[in-house]
């Protein structure tokens, strides 16, 4: 693997990890609102 | 077309992978943290919505990683020096500083707006006040002034029970107070028993490790001194009725074996680190104790409630 192939994947694994957190986070929005709506 | 520079911001760094972000967490700390985090929102007399149970937890978690990237960002020339860190994402090249700056800020304020937006305000305060005191009180200012540094930075490390309590009640009442004054004790032998058979780690980054500057016969007496009051704040929510009998039962049986063997490292002449057996066994132990003894505390509210 050549030093650039080496930080295109390296972007790609950060890029997809980053999507992954984002995606959680909104599910966990989700999750947090429906909560405290039922809690009231 | 390739228009997006293959560098990092800073020009000499490579780019990071995603691991050494989660490195610079420390991702071994935060299992304690998390732990003794989720006792406190367990032990709390509330029952919490799962949701937002996990979101506390989460946070506390952050917060912890947070100040840990903050750490380590400040700390990347000592942890060069060191055996122990020199693998770090920092100290080894991996990273720009600033990328871990950033994380460390970003991930700060992340985990406090969280806290106080899902949970309530007093739990974003103290996991606020946890991630400066940790940040500027310990590794700023004091770690490389004071032998005493690790007895302070242990007050970091106690926030998370009374943090788990506070995002469960709204409210910090003695037995948290307690729990932190028993894991702000407990740091001065485990990490003591660490320094004693890693000094010359320390010594040779210039960290005034208690062993450093005062000598093993000192850093024996003193873990000593700490272990006496630790062992009466693990026993006291029980002998004061905050807790009932099986926490009481499992404090004392867990606790007498730490004073056992903190007098064993307090007696012990031995300077030779390859031959310090009392002292690892104390720090190996004193992991132990302090899960068990959290865990204990959860088991007696949830079996005898």
């Amino acid at each position: 693997m050549t030093p650039e192939e080496d930080i295109r994947r390296r972007q790609r694994n950060r890029a997809a990890a980053m999507a992954l957190v984002l995606g959680l986070l909104v599910v966990l929005f989700y999750a947090i609102s429906i909560a405290k709506m039922a809690a009231k | 077309m390739n228009a997006i520079p293959l560098t990092s911001a800073a020009t000499a760094y490579p780019v990071a992978d995603w691991r050494d972000f989660l490195a610079l967490t420390k991702p071994r700390v935060l299992s304690l943290v998390v732990f003794t985090g989720l006792c406190g929102l367990l032990a709390a007399p509330v029952t919490i919505h799962p949701v937002l149970g996990f979101t506390a937890i989460l946070c506390i978690a952050l917060g912890a990683g947070a100040a840990g990237a903050l750490n380590q960002w400040y700390e990347a020339d000592l942890d060069a020096k060191m055996a122990r860190t020199a693998k770090r994402p920092l100290p080894a090249g991996r990273m720009a500083p600033e990328s871990a700056l950033h994380f460390g800020v970003g991930l700060a304020a992340f985990s406090v707006l969280l806290m106080g937006l899902a949970l309530n305000l007093l739990a974003a305060a103290i996991l606020l006040a946890s991630i400066l005191y940790y940040v500027v009180i310990y590794t700023v200012w004091l770690k490389r002034r004071t032998p005493q540094n690790i007895v302070i930075g242990g007050g970091a490390g106690a926030f998370p029970a009374m943090i788990g309590w506070a995002a469960a009640t709204g409210r910090v009442d003695m037995l948290p107070v307690l729990l932190f004054v028993l894991v702000f004790l407990w740091t001065a032998p485990h990490f003591w028993a660490l320094a004693l058979f890693i000094r010359m780690d320390y010594a040779a980054a210039g960290v005034p490790m208690l062993p450093v500057v005062a000598g093993l016969r000192m850093t024996r007496i003193q873990q000593f001194l700490y272990t006496v009051p630790m062992a009466a704040s693990a026993v006291a929510p029980w002998a004061l009725g905050l807790t009932g009998m099986l926490y009481g039962v499992a404090a004392i049986a867990l606790t007498v074996p730490f004073v056992v063997l903190s007098a064993q490292v307090a007696l012990s002449r031995e300077s030779d680190p390859a031959a310090m057996k009392p002292e690892r066994r104390l720090f190996a132990y004193s992991i132990v104790y302090l899960f068990a003894v959290f865990g204990a505390l959860v088991a007696d509210r949830w079996l005898l409630a």
